[in-house]
């Protein structure tokens, strides 16, 4: 079955195909295609999983050749997958909580005109997806990682007849771009330090390459993680991304794409390993956006919005474990994984409160619905306990690794990073309570043609089985370090670090923090009344509310200098070179008009201009002396 | 007798000629003119022969003569289809060839 893993990226991509041509005929089935297209990817996932486990765990990195893609002389490239643990992982994941989506977004998206298309760029994003995670060369990611910015540029914009959800869709196409030109150079550099693109070349090649090239190539990668997942200075797309359905948001923009940029980081371990100067870029990104992320979250009253500050949050954490090196790689996958459980789950609980309450997103006038909706109040709060990090929930183990992990370390880099990390958890358990206390509890504040329902069937299991995958599967993969040794062929062996404070110390001091948060918001969001308008607030909240006014400063430093920048350059093409051009010829015709006035026409002034000429020459030729 | 006398004569026929060219408007005159110019180069062609004692200038001469013979009858049949088009000779009329 290994070797059949191209039928992974195959089947969806061949079911968007044969959803996007076979047209409205396809109406009454395609959604249940799309659904089947996931599900059998998942299957061939479950099978690689169980016959790669069977393997001993220095023989668990299959390599499946598929075609000779770039026959050049010296540059050979075969288009090929890699299935390792890595990967599986990723394709479990992607596979099993996109099958899930799948199946919610049948009804979710039950009275859109347009649900076949919906399908159809859902397993374009799988396969797309599947094949950035599968590819053993960075091109060939590439080429996955651009199909993911397309299928996300789609179904953000999936509703595009609203202007702004099409500008949203635009601005994270073009913020995306901006990450892959990072990911373009990184490959330049490869290619000119290593001759290839392909994982086995480049990671080998790494011992003989200097820490300025390897340096160079991590802060480029770190360039494209950014854009994807997310991170700051390219985070401004995430919020805006909110404009697609909801089932994208839980799949793309919460479970599985936005953590490309941490699966590219990890990949490229190796090449983080000789640049220690990179990693700590990393590390200070991830640690800089966690941070980041939370103060926008705790200030957003957009249901979606605040989970996707929290998403930015998450992420920042798994790319702090993963500028940490090889101590924090496996974690920040661990992260990785349970995050796409817990943070999907709850999005697909913010789609069923949407589905309730009139596709409103407002949490101010929520509140109270637990009573309405019981399944969605259970299975959101599961993933609430989770992302705060409540033993025994999965976010615990994964969440308390990283803080520990941030921990270990020499001179001020510790205590900065896992300081942030630990104030990050106690700020990311203020805005979940927050959000879970303002949607759930506290008094209704609902708007009078309210009535609010709980949601069908086929909605509410996939979001029982994500909460039961955030409530249990932590303990799971954490028990015995499974997650940690099923990863070592990939992440490699990691000494185990000290941190500077006792590790008991930190779980307690996590969890008192987490503790102080949950009660602070329950005092301001679930005892107190929530104002139905945002009331006035200090300069830091009105910051966050407009995400740090990100888009500002964007638009004064980027934007406006790029349009005076184009406008002075269209100017100059008109002016200069064109002026050139058009200067030529109109200087040629202005002297036309001029001698065309000696052509009189008069044969005796001909005859004079000649004589004229004949006495200046013999003159000449005479002074002269020729 | 001085041959250099020959090109002063030649001098002021070649003037007598331009002059002519220059001033009269009927084809005719101006064209006589021209012909005098030629003869006019002729005589100082054969004067400098003279001089220097060589045939080239008398060769030249006899080229100029041919030229001239082929010259009139090109220039009398144009100013005889120009009359015949226009009724008129003059050389001032026929200007539809300014810029």
């Amino acid at each position: 079955m290994l070797d059949l893993s191209w039928l992974l990226i195959a089947v969806p991509l061949a079911s968007a195909f044969v959803l996007l041509l076979a047209g409205k005929r396809a109406n009454s089935w395609g959604h249940w295609m799309g659904v089947a297209a996931s599900a059998s990817a998942f299957l061939v996932g479950l099978i690689a999983f169980l016959q790669m486990i069977s393997r001993p765990a220095d023989d668990r990195a299959i390599n499946v050749h598929l075609f000779e893609w770039i026959p050049g002389g010296e540059m050979h490239l075969d288009a090929g997958l890699l299935v390792d643990p890595l990967s599986l992982t990723f394709v479990l994941l992607i596979t099993f909580v996109g099958t899930l989506i799948h199946i919610y977004s049948v009804a979710y998206m039950e009275d859109d005109a347009n649900r076949r298309i919906f399908f159809a760029y859902l397993n374009l994003f799988v396969a797309a997806m599947l094949l950035l995670v599968l590819a053993d060369s960075f091109l060939l990611l590439f080429v996955g990682w651009e199909g993911v910015g397309l299928a996300s540029y789609l179904l953000i914009g999936f509703w595009n007849f609203k202007p702004e959800y099409a500008t949203a869709a635009k601005k994270a196409f073009v913020v995306n771009r901006i990450g892959d030109i990072g990911l373009i150079i990184a490959m330049g550099l490869m290619f000119a330090a290593f001759g290839n693109l392909d994982f086995d070349t480049v990671f080998g090649g790494v011992s003989g390459a200097s820490e300025a090239t390897l340096t160079a190539i991590g802060l480029m990668l770190l360039l494209a993680a950014t854009g994807k997942s997310a991170q700051f200075p390219l985070q401004s797309w995430l919020g805006d991304a909110m404009a697609g359905p909801t089932p994208v948001s839980a799949l793309i923009h919460a479970a599985t794409m936005v953590t490309a940029g941490v699966y590219l980081i990890v990949r490229s371990a190796a090449i983080f390993n000789g640049a220690p100067d990179a990693r700590v870029v990393v590390a200070a990104v991830g640690a800089f956006t966690l941070i980041l992320g939370a103060v926008i979250g705790m200030a957003k009253d957009d249901i979606k919005k605040a989970l996707a500050a929290s998403t930015m949050s998450q992420i920042g954490y798994m790319m702090l474990a993963a500028g940490l090196g090889p101590i924090g790689y496996a974690f920040a996958i661990f992260h990785l994984v349970t995050h796409g459980f817990f943070k999907a789950g709850m999005f697909l609980g913010a789609g069923s409160v949407m589905h309730g309450m009139n596709d409103r997103v407002n949490m101010r006038r929520f509140g109270a619905l637990r009573a309405a909706m019981v399944v969605t109040w259970v299975t959101f709060g599961a993933g609430w306990l989770a992302i705060m990090g409540i033993p025994p929930f999965s976010g615990f183990f994964s969440k308390d690794k990283i803080i520990e992990a941030a921990f270990v370390g020499e001179g001020w880099q510790p205590w900065v990073f896992g300081l942030a990390a630990l104030i990050g958890a106690g700020l990311t358990a203020f805005y979940m309570s927050r959000l879970f206390f303002m949607t759930f509890h506290g008094k209704a504040r609902w708007e009078d043609d309210q009535h609010p329902h709980e949601s069908k069937l086929m909605m509410t299991v996939p979001m029982i089985i994500l909460a039961v995958g955030s409530a249990f599967l932590g303990l799971i993969l954490a028990s015995g370090d499974r997650f940690v040794d099923w990863l070592e062929p990939v992440t490699g062996h990691a000494e185990h670090g000290e941190p500077v404070i006792a590790p008991m110390v930190l779980i307690i001091a996590t969890l008192v923090l987490v503790a102080i948060g949950i009660f602070v918001a329950w005092r301001k969001y679930g005892v107190a009344d929530v104002p139905i308008e945002a009331p006035a607030a200090s300069l830091i909240t009105i910051a966050a509310r407009n995400d740090m006014f990100q888009d500002s400063v964007n638009r004064a430093v980027f934007q406006r200098p790029g349009q005076h920048l184009t406008r002075t350059l269209v100017y100059a093409d008109a002016a200069v070179v064109d002026g050139a051009a058009n200067g030529t010829a109109a200087g040629i015709a202005k002297t036309g008009e001029v001698t065309r006035k000696m052509q009189t026409g008069q044969v005796r002034g001909y005859a004079a201009t000649m004589l004229v000429g004949l006495v200046i020459l013999v003159i000449i030729v005479v002074q002269g002396g020729l | 007798m001085d041959p250099i006398s020959f090109v002063y004569l030649a001098a002021i026929l070649f003037a007598i000629g331009s002059a002519a060219v220059l001033t009269r408007r009927n084809a005719i005159v101006a064209f006589m003119g021209v012909e005098l110019m030629l003869n006019a180069a002729n005589l100082a062609l054969v004067s400098f022969s003279r001089i220097h004692g060589e045939v080239d200038g008398q060769v030249m001469a006899f080229f100029v003569m041919v030229v001239a013979a082929a010259e009139v009858v090109v220039g009398l049949a144009i100013i005889i289809a120009v009359f015949r088009t226009r009724q008129s000779i003059s050389l001032d009329e026929p200007a539809e060839l300014r810029g």
